[in-house]
């Protein structure tokens, strides 16, 4: 009776072990697949999509923002999209989001991974400050750059004249005529696509791509002194202190010292 | 044709349910119906009443997402209903994978290899409470629902009224498995939602019950059950079948030809003699 009691509780915390080393392979599995298919940085989210990293856990993938997209812009990632599964997003190319007045597909979601009020200006919906992304140029298929007259994306914008305006300059090369070339505004830019949708070239040479990938960062040493709003960067400028075997002696005592010996 | 509808009734009748929910879905993305939009994972009914897939919400809630209103009053209506009607009536009436487990369980007896097998089963059947822990887990780690992004419900149900993609890998796996890897495999052993409202379905209301007194011991009820260890008491006790792992898909119902099992509401106050 004591011996079987003894293989019992054995039996027990083998099985136990064994749940726990299953769990173990199967959870490294599972976490590194999620790691894989939530790595994806450029896609582009409905208007109002809070930030990536927020949105891949507030959406339930409900697709309520794709039912209520009347031009189908909004696609569900289907499993071999190489897109995280289920989560809405839009390809431009295909089908750009036409800004509808009344942005149907943000109030419609139930997570607040689509957050109304990002899209809000004084109580009332808008959709003109909406970030989906931002348009880029690339000026070496622009055929507008090589002095081809084309305003494709600046006619197909819908913030005309302000998201994409365009400059005039002299063409050097033939010498009587003039480059119209488009200029992309990041800060009223909404990665609408409409000019990604119209642009003539074979690839599109504008196209939209999320903001956090295209814009750089100037950080907190870096301030626009003429610029009164820039300064208030400096409240919570961060200072970061590197030391290294330089940094231990004063400067003045490294040049009155025999530096150049330590050079050569 | 009466004996058809007498042994069949309720599996027709879950067959309706199942296929009209898929197409009130498939109508709302493909023709603007608003009777039921989403799918299963969060919907509203008319554009008006919210309904949320509750295991999302706790994957959520330790992702640390912020939880509106509106899916919180979702995932309780949700909880609400399935606490009345059973916590697995959701996967015998509305889960489209049972559809695709059942063809396989089908299958599976018809060419003979529930007789190779035997009784005994390779797996444990507590296997889909590892799965909601470890889904938890890795959620609060990774910050995102980690069980969303592998859900083969989700992927099949999403895929068939949004477009499937790849997705139907996910139904041929499930029935491949299913079929020659273990009987009743996914919905009966690994599937964390069926688990989670397994727990749901400990404290619901409608419930199966058994009249020992009638019973016969023809053990009818134990083969067509997808989860037969919740018929332990058949032929010995007349209790309900309390455990929560039954999903009412009601095959034991009809079944039995003795009349000895039928839906009832529970009792609330507890006996304790009958164990309700």
């Amino acid at each position: 009776m004591k011996k079987k009691q003894v293989t019992d509780r054995r039996k027990f915390i083998l099985n136990m072990a064994r749940g726990v080393g299953i769990a173990a392979i199967s959870g490294f599995m599972w976490s590194a697949y999620i790691d894989e298919a939530t790595a994806s940085q450029l896609l582009l989210r409905p208007p109002g999509a809070i930030k990536e990293d927020d949105f891949l856990r507030t959406c339930i993938k409900c697709g309520l923002c794709v039912e209520a997209c009347p031009y189908d812009t909004l696609l569900l990632a289907k499993p071999g999209d190489k897109k995280p599964l289920g989560t809405p997003y839009f390809t431009p190319r295909e089908v750009p989001c036409y800004m509808c007045p009344d942005i149907p597909c943000v109030p419609v979601c139930p997570t607040g991974a689509l957050d109304e009020s990002s899209v809000t200006t004084d109580g009332k919906l808008d959709i003109t400050i909406a970030d989906m992304g931002v348009a880029v140029i690339d000026e070496d298929s622009c055929i507008a750059f090589w002095g081809i007259q084309c305003d494709a994306c600046y006619r197909a914008c819908p913030i005309l004249g302000e998201a994409i305006t365009v400059e005039y300059s002299k063409n050097e090369r033939t010498g009587k005529h003039a480059f119209l070339k488009p200029i992309v505004h990041a800060d009223a830019c909404t990665g609408c696509g409409l000019c990604e949708r119209a642009c003539v070239t074979e690839k599109a040479a504008i196209f939209v791509r999320p903001r956090e990938v295209v814009q750089g960062k100037a950080g907190d040493y870096y301030i626009k002194g003429w610029d009164k709003n820039d300064e208030k960067r400096l409240k919570n400028a961060k200072e970061i202190k590197t030391t290294t075997e330089l940094s231990k002696e004063k400067a003045q005592d490294k040049l009155n010292g025999n530096f150049l010996e330590d050079m050569y | 044709m009466k004996t058809l509808w007498n042994n069949y009734r309720y599996l027709i009748l879950r067959r309706f349910t199942q296929i009209s929910i898929l197409v009130l879905y498939f109508g709302a993305n493909a023709w603007g119906w608003n009777i039921l939009q989403g799918n299963l994972s969060s919907s509203s009914i008319f554009g008006l009443i919210p309904m949320s897939d509750p295991y999302a919400v706790a994957q959520m809630l330790v992702a640390g997402a912020m939880l509106t209103t509106d899916l919180l009053i979702g995932a309780t209506i949700v909880v609400l209903f399935y606490m009345i009607v059973g916590g697995r009536s959701f996967c015998s009436w509305v889960c489209p994978i049972n559809m695709i487990t059942d063809l396989a369980n089908f299958t599976r007896e018809k060419i003979g290899i529930n007789k190779l097998t035997g009784v005994k089963q390779p797996a444990s059947r507590k296997i889909r409470y590892w799965v909601i822990a470890l889904s938890l887990i890795i959620s609060a780690i990774m910050g995102v629902t980690a069980f969303e992004f592998i859900s083969p419900i989700s992927m099949v149900h999403r895929g068939l009224v949004f477009g499937l993609g790849f997705g139907w890998a996910a139904m041929l796996v499930i029935f491949l498995f299913d079929l020659f890897v273990l009987k009743n495999g996914w919905c009966g052993h690994i599937c964390p939602l069926g688990g989670f409202y397994s727990i749901l379905g400990k404290y619901s209301l409608i419930r199966v019950h058994h009249d020992a007194e009638k019973c016969t011991g023809c053990m009818d009820c134990k083969v067509v059950c997808p989860e037969n260890q919740v018929l332990s008491m058949i032929n010995k006790e007349s209790l309900p079948v309390l455990s929560g792992e039954c999903t009412n898909c009601a095959r034991c119902i009809e079944v039995c030809n003795d009349d000895a099992l039928g839906f009832s509401v529970r009792n609330l106050i507890k006996n304790n003699k009958t164990g309700e």
